[in-house]
Formats: structure tokens, C-alpha cells, sequence
């Protein structure tokens, strides 16, 4: 016999409320968290994918869609960039590295990228199986593709001229695939790696199929060039450098993801002001059942004062099973919004976006636990000092 | 045992309890007879130390309880008086068993199980532990009431109309309750009743209202 066994014996004598009051603010704290989990690895997964990569150069346009279609591959590319202004770029001294990058078709909604091999070691990605692409017309598949494609090193496919499902087939340009990266919970998982040579050759194909014109060197181009800077100085020069002597634009992936995260931020916001709202009004809920079971429950605090409690210790009590209740709410309120955003990851996965997990833990959540029970405290607050102030006396001649 | 001079009470200005000298020898065991509105229950709970008269002294097992501070009181009360109420008031969503316990624990005392089922077991009540009050009928529910109140050894045993409502016969089991459990533990005991059925049974009168 204690507190606790006090408070728990009042909140199952009266289990229909207590179980309304900790759904409700479970629901508010599952809200909160589950927005808590998937921006936190919504963020951190647009960081590692543009994790060392300090500018992109594309073809003139919207610089968020540059940023979408080059590092994320979300959107469509805004054009192409001749190569040899991309080649000029990568000779500047405020340059460290570069990768070029060429897009154009796709197989299966999954993009086929032309690229180098740097791209492979920008992001440490590992092979599980077979070797990096060589000749032209090889490919190299990230985990899911290889999954969901049910391609395996040694068999072949066609991509699909455009960047989205159900475009034209290059019927007479076969893939081969060479090799499969391992999972690396990045943007590669959802890519078909291959040379920059085997976009061109499937593109010019097409292009002397239909007017026999024999592409140069000079004439060939590339989608975008991502570029990491030599030093930090780099950021001042560079950007007007590609916008001033060529006919791309440079678009900076910190800046751009920071203005995406403006634009979701605000709808983000908005469910967590729901969310809060949930929060409060379970305080206020709280607080309705424990005043109304105050009245019911007068006659026991008053012998509880016979058999020998403090008034503090009543008052203890019933802050006691505020907090209890904020307890219950909270913990399920996590379980819930773990359980709920782990299931959105599955919806999400099933869609082909991005991956979101409920196994995993943020230190804001630390805060959400404090919230509720901070909301259960306040909510006891009255009817605790109610409690304290009781008239044993007067309580007790009245019946 | 206990002993109450110069005692004036007095609610909204006018007085309504008026005790110039009044004492117990331990094991007592006495009535406060009076009619209704007389001040019995007043008596009570000034014994109880529930309420502050408002000048005279009381004095209980030796000890002024005007010179004590609340939660002084309080834990006094809960190791030295037990108490049974007129409505019993037995916590609801508490087992009998907890009901017992709930008195060792707030009043400050070691929960002793032993004691509880000895109590238990004393009063009949041994294969209803785990009951809940709302599972009682009325007279287990007074003896659930009575063990409570003298679960600690009160060297004082209060009972605010105890017969009240009940038939003749359980009018007397009642007081045999009260009289057996109070000598069981050297309690004095007192009972406050208008209750003409008893008044022959018990030497000790204090009147009240003018009545002896």
C-alpha cells in the first residue's frame, strides 16, 4: 500500500474515463512524435544524400528543381549542359572534385543515371555482387532496384526513354547488368548506375536513326555536373562564375534543401499545432475527471484525513494520479507513434519514396515524455489544492 | 486517559458546544447522549483532534493536541485514535484487505499483514479480504469499519452513532462489537448517540443539550 496503489486503485475503479483520458492524450503524443520521426529522418536523409556535394551546375531553371533532379532524383532534370563548359568548370581552381551526371531514361520508374565511377565512391557505396560498370551498355543496380526488378548480374533490359514509367522502349539498346550495390539507405538504392558513354549512345542512336547527323564530341552534353569545392572560399566565387560565363546556373543544395524544408515546415506546423491541441484538451479532459471525482470522492479524503494523512499527502495523491495518468498516455502515445510511423514507412515504401523507420529514437522525445506529464501535473493542479484545502470536519457532518 | 477543560466551541458566533470539565480513565468506556444538534458529533471531532475547538484544552494519552502542528495531529490521530463513522465510509475502490492496510499506511505505521488477517479473522471477516465494500452487506461493512478503526491499537475508540438505522437486535451486536474490540486493544471508548436502546448498557453518560 502507497501512493501508487492508492492512484491506480481510483483509476481502475473508474477504467472507462481513465482509458478515454489516456487515449486522447496518447493520440496527441503519438501525433507529435510520429511528425517528430519522419521530419527528423526526412532531414537526415536529404543530408547524407547531399551529404559533400557543395554545388550543382544544371541547365538554367528552377534552382530547386535542379537540386530535386540532380542529388535526389525527384524531379525532372530542367535540361542539359553542353560538356564542354561542364569540362571548363571542373578545371577551375576553386574546384575539387566533380561528377558529371547524365539522365534521360529510366527502367521501371527507376532513373538510369550516367555517370563516373566517383559517383559510387562519393557515397562509399559497396557492390554486393559483381564488379562497377566498364563498357558502354553495362549497368550497375542499387539494392532496390535489383529487388524489385528481380534482376540479377548477367541478365539484360531496355530502359524507357523518359524519366517516368511507361515511356518509349529503346528496344534495340539493350542493359547489361554487371553488378549490384549493396543497401546503403540512400538515393543509389533507387538508381541504375551506368556510363555516361551508353546515355549518349542510346540517345544518338535515336538522333542519327532519324537524321543521319554525326554528333561531335564538342556537340555532347550532360544533364548536370555536381561539384565539390576546393575550400570554403569556393562558395563566394564559384556560383557567379558558372552564372556569368556559361549558360548554366549553379543551384547550392544547402540552400535550396533549406528553402524545401521552409515550404513542408509549414505544414508541419500545422499537424503539430493539431497535435498540441490533442495534448491540451487530454489536459483538459484530465483535469474535468479528477475536479468531478473530487466531488464523488470527498468523503474519502476526509477519512483518508481521519486515518491519519497530511493534507499534503492527499494533495500528493491526487498529483500522483494526474502524473499516472500523463504516464500512460505518454508511454502508449510513443508506442503508438512509433507503431503509426513505422507503418507510414511500409505505405511509403510500397509508393517508392523515400524510406522512413518507427524503430528509432529521438532525443525530442525526451520532451514529449516531460510534456505529458508536465499536462497531467497541471491538470491535478486544482484538484489537488482542492484536496488540501478539504474541511474534514465540515465534510464529514454533512454526511 | 483523556481530559477536556474549559472547552467552548463556537460556529458562525454563536456557541454550539460547551464542556467546562470532562475526563476518561484509560479503558473507559462512555456515552455522549444528547438529542439531535446538540454538539455529539462537535464533541467527537474535537476528541479526534478532525477539528480545533475554539479555546480549551485537550489532552489525550497525555499529550495537549492544541500544542500540536497539523501533520503533527494528523499523524497523531492515525497512531492513537480510531475512528468509526455514522456512513462508515469505507474507500470504494479499495479491497477490505486495503482498507486495513490503507490505516497502517497513513498513519505513518508499518503494514503489518499479520495483524490485519488477525484482525480479520477476529471479527469474522477472514474470507471477505478481498472483497470490495460495494460486496458487503451493512453489518460486515461495520465490522469492516470497526477493524479499521482499531487496526492500530488506538489507545482511543470513537464511534459517531454506531446504531443508528439498525434493528434492535443489531443495534446491541453493534455496541457488543464496539465494547469487545475497544477492551480487546485498552481502548476507552466513546459513543456518540441519541440512541434510547443503549443507555442502559453503558454506566458512563456525558450529556449534552441539557439532557442527563
Amino acid at each position: 500500500m502507497n501512493l501508487a496503489t492508492i492512484s491506480f486503485a481510483y483509476l481502475r475503479a473508474r477504467s472507462l474515463n481513465t482509458a478515454l483520458n489516456v487515449l486522447l492524450l496518447a493520440l496527441g503524443i503519438a501525433t507529435i512524435t510520429l511528425l517528430l520521426l519522419a521530419t527528423d529522418q526526412l532531414e537526415d536523409r536529404m543530408q547524407r544524400d547531399a551529404r559533400g556535394i557543395d554545388l550543382v551546375a544544371g541547365a538554367k531553371g528552377s534552382p530547386l528543381q535542379v537540386i530535386l533532379s540532380a542529388i535526389y532524383h525527384l524531379d525532372v532534370p530542367t535540361g542539359n549542359i553542353p560538356l564542354a563548359q561542364a569540362k571548363e568548370i571542373a578545371k577551375h581552381r576553386a574546384v575539387k572534385k566533380t561528377i558529371p551526371l547524365a539522365l534521360g531514361d529510366s527502367y521501371r520508374g527507376f532513373r538510369i543515371v550516367g555517370t563516373n565511377h566517383d559517383y559510387v565512391a562519393h557515397y562509399d557505396a559497396k557492390l554486393a555482387a559483381g564488379r562497377l560498370w566498364g563498357k558502354p551498355m553495362d549497368t550497375v543496380l542499387g539494392a532496390e532496384v535489383a529487388q524489385r526488378a528481380g534482376l540479377s548480374v548477367g541478365m539484360k533490359f531496355t530502359g524507357a526513354h523518359g524519366i517516368a514509367e511507361g515511356g518509349t522502349e529503346h528496344g534495340d539498346a539493350p542493359y547489361e547488368v554487371v553488378g549490384v550495390l549493396a543497401p546503403s539507405g540512400l538515393v543509389l538504392d533507387r538508381l541504375v548506375l551506368t556510363s555516361v558513354e551508353s546515355v549518349w549512345l542510346v540517345h544518338d542512336e535515336h538522333q542519327s536513326a532519324d537524321s543521319q547527323a554525326k554528333v561531335n564530341e564538342e556537340d555532347k552534353e550532360i544533364t548536370a555536373l555536381l561539384i565539390q569545392y576546393a575550400s570554403p572560399l569556393a562558395a563566394a566565387i564559384l556560383p557567379r562564375y558558372i552564372n556569368n560565363n556559361s549558360t548554366m546556373q549553379a543551384a547550392s543544395p544547402a540552400y535550396e534543401t533549406a528553402r524545401l524544408f521552409s515550404i513542408i515546415g509549414v505544414g508541419v506546423d500545422v499537424l503539430r499545432g493539431f497535435a498540441l491541441v490533442l495534448v491540451f484538451s487530454a489536459g483538459l479532459s484530465v483535469f474535468i475527471a479528477l475536479y468531478n471525482a473530487l466531488n464523488e470522492r470527498r468523503y474519502d479524503l476526509a477519512v483518508m484525513r481521519t486515518l491519519g494523512a497530511s493534507r499534503r499527502r492527499l494533495m500528493a495523491l491526487m498529483l500522483f494520479e494526474g502524473a499516472l495518468l500523463a504516464g500512460f498516455g505518454g508511454a502508449l502515445g510513443l508506442a503508438l507513434g512509433h507503431v503509426l510511423t513505422e507503418a507510414l514507412g511500409r505505405v511509403l515504401k510500397a509508393a517508392q519514396q523515400v524510406t522512413v523507420t518507427g524503430w528509432s529514437w529521438v532525443s525530442a522525445e525526451f520532451w514529449l515524455i516531460a510534456l505529458a506529464f508536465g499536462v497531467g501535473v497541471v491538470a491535478a493542479l486544482l484538484p489537488a489544492w482542492r484536496a488540501y484545502r478539504t474541511d474534514i470536519a465540515q465534510t464529514l457532518a454533512q454526511g | 486517559m483523556f481530559e477536556l477543560k474549559n472547552l467552548r466551541h463556537a460556529y458562525n458566533g454563536s456557541d454550539v458546544l460547551n464542556v467546562p470539565a470532562w475526563e476518561a480513565d484509560p479503558g473507559a468506556h462512555w456515552l455522549v447522549v444528547g438529542p439531535s444538534g446538540s454538539g455529539k458529533t462537535t464533541l467527537l471531532h474535537i476528541l479526534a483532534g478532525i477539528l480545533r475547538p475554539t479555546a480549551g484544552a485537550v489532552t489525550v494519552a497525555g499529550q495537549d493536541i492544541g500544542a500540536l502542528s497539523p501533520t503533527e495531529l494528523d499523524r497523531f490521530r492515525g497512531q492513537h485514535i480510531g475512528i468509526v463513522l455514522q456512513r462508515l465510509h469505507l474507500v470504494a475502490s479499495l479491497t477490505v484487505i486495503n482498507n486495513l492496510l490503507l490505516a497502517q499506511y497513513l498513519a505513518g505505521l508499518p503494514q503489518d499483514r499479520q495483524r490485519v488477517n488477525e484482525v480479520l479473522a477476529n471479527l469474522d471477516l477472514g474470507d471477505r479480504r478481498g472483497a470490495y465494500p460495494h460486496e458487503l452487506s451493512h453489518g460486515q461493512a461495520q465490522r469492516i469499519a470497526v477493524a479499521r478503526a482499531v487496526v492500530n491499537r488506538p489507545q482511543l475508540l470513537l464511534a459517531d452513532e454506531p446504531t443508528s438505522n439498525l434493528d434492535d437486535q443489531r443495534c446491541l451486536q453493534a455496541l457488543d462489537l464496539l465494547e469487545t474490540q475497544a477492551r480487546a486493544c485498552g481502548a476507552t471508548l466513546v459513543i456518540a448517540t441519541h440512541d434510547q436502546r443503549i443507555k442502559s448498557r453503558v454506566s458512563n453518560h456525558y450529556p449534552l443539550g441539557g439532557q442527563s
